[in-house]
């Protein structure tokens, strides 16, 4: 067993002639919150499409709890414990909230099609449990008043929070966030710190979360990487990332 | 007392609504009409549009399944209930040799055709659902038209050795005692006539319990995750491809079930009927009806397969009528002004009648 929950090796793709990402490693230990920043372009999201295998990495090695992901799909690099949110939303918006984050427990319940077709005691004690432990989660997220409305009518910033939760709903042991406080105004990003520190005890997981809110990022994130061009600039605590002339260069421009 | 109101209340609930509303409707028009027929009061042109009329429902409740629910179009629902509808004939005529009661031979019929059509549903899904885009229409659109050259060209035949088959012509070597029941462009000729409405009903009933619990499960839920955002389903670890299949074998079966209804209902059956323009209509059923609406699609391919003959009094202007009718209900159920009106009428019912709101 590794100490680590993430840690990837000289991770890099290529998009036709563009290399998009090269070289990128890092590691993340259980219950840390990681903040993987970086200018506009720089590679952030293509990082996590390569750790949910929506892009196949053309180099280096991606493990999880120390098992090689290399040849695992989406959804069995699902099953193994990652889940993610999107930088564009992608909710599940004919469906209500509280369906969406049912589907989020998918792989949890066990009742068979003959179940479904034929309304068996197992189907309706699956059900009755699945209505309570979703009902739960929707609490944490100040969404359970939302239950029966469908998922894309709702707030922009409660729609962030749905996507958290169905994310959670998967049971991880790494939630990958693609700039969670986007569109979200100061006192929404500030409740969702407090949350996103909230899970992270409650369920004793580990977060990487992509975010331009530098006050979120150094408010909450115990570690950071900056990319710039695909690349790693550098590796670090918020005060060490902040202080960098690098990175601020990185950020300002010459 | 309280319990029958507690089940009342359930049924009624937000939840069962929906699925209470589309059985009783069913059971209400059934009612009414066999009262109709027993008291005499209907004409034979209804009389004769009973059946075909429970098969197209049923056939159209199968694609919204599809395009209601897993979001992809099928344009070979005429293919899948020619495959019934043959096959069904054919395993009537040979289960009713051994079994001399009628209903079990129907049943036993509509459970061959239906199974057929699933595995046809199953090869073409298998590797065309992989394909994202509009590749499903275009492929059931061909196996439409495959499937009826090759009824076009099918003998099949039963004598006391079993069932013959033969293709393009009639090499079917039989004992004298022998039947032809497929005859090529011919057609198939049907021995008896073993449909009856009320087991059309009983189909469509059928048809609304499998849909209903299935699209009210973790399966359905999984089903309607890949149509709504097929990237997010498999990020919280829904096989996509796999319910996708379901979803189609699933609506395969049930048109092919509709399609052996509708082939026992008449005394001989030709190829020809399942064309392209039938899958349209079908089609025309489910949009008008409302995608994922099933009571709207039990009313309106009612109303559609009514209102033509309720034309013929004006003959030449029949179809003219028919396509003005068709362009009116699309502009209307699509015109955000009317169905602003339509949504505060029902919030005023609601406030007029608080008590229907369950919780
Ligand atoms: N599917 C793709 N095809 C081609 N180029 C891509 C693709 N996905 C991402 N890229 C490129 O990779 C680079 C990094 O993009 P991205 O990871 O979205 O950046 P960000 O750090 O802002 O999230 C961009 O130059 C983008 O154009
Ligand atoms: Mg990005």
């Amino acid at each position: 067993m590794s100490e680590y929950v993430l840690e990837t090796k000289n991770l890099g793709i290529d998009f036709g002639g563009l290399t998009a990402v090269n070289n990128f490693s890092i590691r993340v230990e259980k219950g840390d919150i990681y903040g993987l920043i970086g200018p506009n372009g720089a590679g952030k999201t293509t990082v996590f499409n390569m750790l949910t295998k929506v892009y196949e990495p053309s180099r280096g090695t991606i493990l999880v709890n120390g098992t090689d992901i290399g040849k695992m799909s989406t959804i069995e690099v699902s099953r193994i414990g990652i889940a993610r949110t999107f930088q564009n939303i992608r909710l599940f918006s004919e469906l209500n909230v509280e369906d969406n984050v049912k589907i989020g427990f998918h792989n949890s319940i066990s009742y068979s099609l003959a179940d479904s077709l034929l309304r068996t005691g197992k189907f309706h004690s699956e059900e009755k449990d699945l209505h309570e432990k979703a009902l739960e989660l929707l609490g944490i997220f100040k969404l359970e008043e939302f239950a029966d409305h469908k998922a894309g009518s709702l707030p922009y910033g409660a729609q962030r929070r749905l996507e958290i939760a169905r994310a959670l709903a998967t049971n991880p042991c790494l939630l990958l966030l693609d700039e969670p406080a986007a569109g979200m105004n100061p006192v929404e990003t500030q409740e969702l710190m407090d949350t996103i520190k909230q899970i992270r005890d409650r369920f004793g997981i580990s977060i990487l979360l992509i975010e331009h809110d530098m006050k979120l990022v150094m408010g909450v994130c115990e570690k950071i990487t900056v990319l710039n061009f695909g690349q790693v600039l550098m590796n670090g605590t918020p005060e060490e990332v902040q202080n960098d002339p690098e990175v601020i260069k990185a950020y300002l421009g010459d | 007392m309280k319990k029958i109101e507690e089940t009342l209340k359930k049924l009624f609930s937000n939840q069962y609504r929906q699925r209470t509303v589309s059985y009783l409707i069913v059971v209400l028009a059934y009612v009414i009409i066999e009262t109709a027929i027993r008291t005499g009061n209907i004409s034979n042109t209804i009389k004769s549009l009973l059946i075909p009329t429970c098969s197209y429902i049923v056939a159209a409740l199968a694609l919204n399944l599809l395009v209601g629910y897993l979001g992809d179009l099928c344009l070979g629902q005429a293919g899948f209930m020619a495959v019934g509808a043959f096959f069904g004939v054919v395993a009537a005529a040979f289960f009713a040799k051994y079994i001399s009661s009628n209903v079990l031979v129907l049943i036993l019929a509509i459970v061959v055709g239906g199974v057929l059509s699933g595995a046809c549903g199953a090869l073409i899904g298998i590797p065309v659902l992989k394909l994202q885009g509009d590749y499903l229409a275009i492929v059931t659109l061909a196996f439409c038209q495959i499937i009826k050259t090759l009824l076009l060209n099918l003998y099949v035949g039963i004598d006391s050795r079993g069932l013959h088959f033969s293709f393009i012509t009639d090499n079917t070597n039989m004992d004298p005692d022998g039947v032809l029941v497929i005859k090529g462009a011919i057609g198939a000729n049907v021995t008896k006539k073993l449909s009856s409405f009320t087991a059309g009903v009983l189909l469509i009933l059928f048809a609304l319990f499998v849909i209903y619990n299935l699209i009210n499960s973790r399966h359905g839920r999984a089903i309607q995750a890949c149509r709504d955002n097929r990237i997010a389903a498999s990020s919280v670890g829904i096989p996509v491809n796999k319910y996708k299949l379901l979803a189609f074998v699933v609506s395969a079966i049930l048109t092919g079930m509709a399609g052996t209804l509708y082939g026992l209902g008449f005394s001989s059956l030709k190829a020809s009927k399942f064309d392209f323009n039938l899958s349209i209509l079908i089609l025309v059923y489910v949009v008008l009806g409302g995608l994922g609406n099933m009571t709207g699609t039990i009313v309106s391919t009612t109303l559609l397969l009514v209102i033509p003959e309720a034309l013929r009094a004006f003959n030449d202007y029949r179809m003219i009528i028919y396509s003005i009718v068709l362009i009116a209900v699309m502009l209307i159920s699509n015109n955000a002004t009317i169905m602003f009106y339509l949504k505060r009428c029902k919030e005023y019912c609601r406030k007029l009648f608080p008590k229907r709101r369950t919780e």
